[in-house]
């Protein structure tokens, strides 16, 4: 073999050995090339990733908390008569409780009145409302509530709103920051845990805004894609990999699929729209249409996925089933497809994953409407997650910037979370042949 | 071939199990078996020997049909397993398979429990009738595949747990638990050490009692030690189909003496 090689290439009097030997210096700088290549780039994308997550840390955390007041409230049976319940004056008794909390403040002057009411979030008194409906012997009484403040004051609790900026050009004004200062000085004043976040459907007031029609509306538009795309796909899959003849209509078949798996989900959303919502005539903004816009979009990948774990299953267990007298079906379900569950598995959560963030189908379909409720069903009007943040990132009020990076966390959360499922599924079943 | 193992040569019973005339198969272009008849006796271990892609493997697959998997495989001549074709349309090849068991060239348990491993064909096939009888055809199963005493305290264990040369007598077990009337054997030991190698091989004698046996092997030693009746393959012919003592001893063909002699192969 060598003296082939040297004969027919090698200059007259070097060895091979020779030649290897001057040939492993540049083989080896290859190498190291190579090597750092792979280091920069890698050192490139965690640094993307970690500037990415820390500008989302750092603007969202403040989301994550929401300034309170505790006001002891009279409820005043001139404001509030019993028989008029559930309507009253619950704005003006939690107001004039805040008013007499504050110096030097006169609350028959109207206009001052309300700047005092609306250091409370508009949700101060349909809090209040409902205590006192849920126990009207509470009128004539006080009754002591922790309300959200609104986001002006929210934004100067957490620092947001500079108070050295010249009066005439901040939002909350010199004799607002000093009766805020008053309260804080009471100790009425905290910053608990912002729940609402999670318990609370969208709004246009930023304090009360949160992301529970979102979850609830992601979470029945993957349960209708989960549903429908998972044994679509797999079927397909079967029927593909183990039954279909191999001819030129399976040929033109995969190929389709692979190139529907390419294709930009907007287009899935005009299909959507177009044939459920313009032919079936299925509501919009419906959880379900996007879940079956989401579904179109999945499936390919299930299928490719299926595909491949199925091809990953040794012949030789197929062999054996089949010398065995076990018929195609009995060997693909009984021996190939529990074998090839982990692989789709973790296929089928990485298309969720991915449906879980995908935007366009659902922008088309009516999804990002402002719904300020949580859908009860997958054909109720609801928002999911990606939508959701599209809205808020939208919005002029300055409380949902830090709303919008924190629901993009807790996306981005959910997403690492179904990734590390199919992490986790794979090492735990992952087989030695 | 001067230490070869001297074992009984006679054929005791001379029912014809598989009656095979004018086999031919095509992968798409190739033609990898020409015309090929064998008669294959009952009770008897018949070797199929010869040098690599002569088509003795293929061959083997054609007699549990096991070349219908292979889409570009086609299969033309009759094959007679006691007097019925096995090609012919009635026949399904889930019934023939149940009948013709299959050990393979490199062991291949379902990751499943030895337990479950011997039980899935009876099971399938509707076998038994109840938990009591099914174990007992595992351990009557274990036991002829004589691996029984190594893994009877682990009946539960997975398949894929033991060792190379258990692993294949868990499948010969497998094969037997099904209760064929044929067992076929593509190079059973090939991928097996030689002591597991005797220990199979040592098997296959014993089940001769039971069962026509069919084994491909590329070992000339092992179809000399094992084996009554052998056949010599060579580039999709049938060469030689003698005794095994007349073929190893007074070869016919001059291509036979070449690769019993080393020349070709």
């Amino acid at each position: 073999m060598t003296d082939t090689t040297n004969a027919a290439g090698a200059p007259r009097g070097q060895s091979a050995a020779d030649l290897v030997a001057a040939s492993l210096k540049r083989r080896h700088r290859k190498q190291v090339w190579l090597q750092a290549i792979g280091i920069g780039a890698i050192s490139i994308a965690f640094t993307m990733l970690f500037i990415l997550v820390m500008s989302l840390v750092s603007t969202g955390w403040q989301a994550f908390t929401q300034t309170h007041v505790t006001l002891d409230v009279y409820v005043d049976p001139a404001e509030v008569p019993v028989e008029r319940l559930p309507r009253g004056g619950f704005a003006d008794v939690a107001g004039a409780s805040l008013g007499a909390m504050l110096p030097d403040v006169d609350m028959t002057d109207r206009a001052t009145a309300r700047s005092v009411r609306n250091i409370l979030s508009n949700g101060a008194q349909f809090h209040l409302r409902d205590l006192v409906v849920a126990d009207p012997g509470l009128i004539g009484r006080t009754v002591t509530i922790k309300v959200p403040v609104s986001d002006p004051f929210d934004q100067l609790n957490k620092g947001l709103i500079d108070r050295d900026t010249p009066n005439e050009f901040r939002r909350v004004k010199n004799n607002e920051i000093a009766w805020f200062d008053a309260l804080q000085d009471q100790g009425a004043i905290s910053k608990p845990f912002n729940w609402a976040l999670f318990t609370n459907a969208d709004s246009r007031f930023p304090e009360l805004a949160g992301l529970k029609g979102a979850l609830v509306g992601s979470f029945w538009a993957l349960l209708v894609c989960f549903l429908i795309a998972f044994p679509l796909g797999i079927g397909a899959a079967i029927y593909l990999e183990e039954f279909a003849p191999k001819n030129k209509i399976s040929d033109l078949i995969e190929v389709n699929i692979n190139n529907l798996a390419a294709v930009p989900s907007v287009v899935f959303g005009l299909l959507a729209l177009a044939v459920f919502i313009g032919w079936f005539g299925l509501p919009r903004s419906a959880p379900f249409v996007g879940g079956l816009a989401l579904a179109l979009m999945t499936m390919p990948t299930i299928i490719i996925a299926t595909r491949a774990a199925l091809k990953a299953v040794p012949p030789s267990i197929r062999e054996a089933a089949l010398g065995l007298g076990a018929s195609r079906q009995q060997v693909v379900f009984q021996h190939v497809l529990p074998l090839a569950m982990p692989g789709i598995l973790t296929g089928t959560i990485i298309g969720l994953a991915q449906a879980l963030g995908e935007t366009a189908p659902l922008l088309l379909i009516g999804m990002n409407a402002f719904i300020t409720s949580a859908a009860s069903s997958p054909f109720d009007s609801a928002t999911a997650l990606p939508t959701q943040i599209f809205i808020w990132a939208d919005s002029p009020e300055r409380g949902f910037v830090s709303r919008t990076s924190a629901a993009i966390l807790v996306l981005l959360g959910f997403l690492v979370m179904m990734n590390g499922i199919a992490i986790y599924l794979r090492q735990k079943f992952e087989r030695k042949w | 071939m001067n230490d070869m193992r001297k074992i009984e040569r006679d054929v005791h019973m001379t029912d014809l199990k598989i009656k095979a005339r004018g086999v031919n198969v095509h992968y798409g272009e190739t033609h990898a078996i020409k015309d090929v008849d064998v008669d294959i006796v009952d009770k008897t271990v018949t070797a199929f020997i010869g040098p690599s892609g002569c088509g003795k493997s293929t061959f083997l697959r054609c007699l549990n049909r096991m070349n219908d998997t292979i889409s570009i495989c086609r299969v033309t001549g009759q094959i007679e397993i006691d007097g019925r074709d096995i090609n012919d349309r009635a026949v399904d090849p889930v019934q023939l398979r149940a009948q013709v068991g299959m050990v393979f060239q490199k062991p291949n348990p379902f990751p499943k429990s030895i337990y479950d491993n011997i039980a899935y064909g009876p099971r399938i096939h509707g076998l038994t009738k109840s938990k009591a009888e099914l174990d007992e055809i595992v351990e009557k199963s274990l036991r002829r595949g004589a691996i029984w005493d190594e893994v009877k305290d682990r009946l539960n264990d997975s398949g894929t747990s033991l060792s190379g040369g258990q692993q294949q007598r868990l499948c010969i077990a497998r094969a037997i638990a099904t209760q064929p009337e044929v067992l076929l054997m593509d190079e059973p030991c090939s991928a097996l050490d030689p002591i597991a190698t005797a220990q199979v091989e040592e098997l296959i004698d014993e089940l001769r009692r039971d069962y026509s046996v069919v084994i491909v092997t590329h070992s000339m030693q092992q179809a000399a030690r094992v084996s009554q009746k052998t056949a010599f393959f060579h580039l999709g012919h049938l060469v030689e189909f003698n005794n095994t003592g007349e073929i190893f001893t007074n070869p016919q063909d001059s291509r036979t003496e070449s690769y019993i002699t080393g020349r070709i192969g």
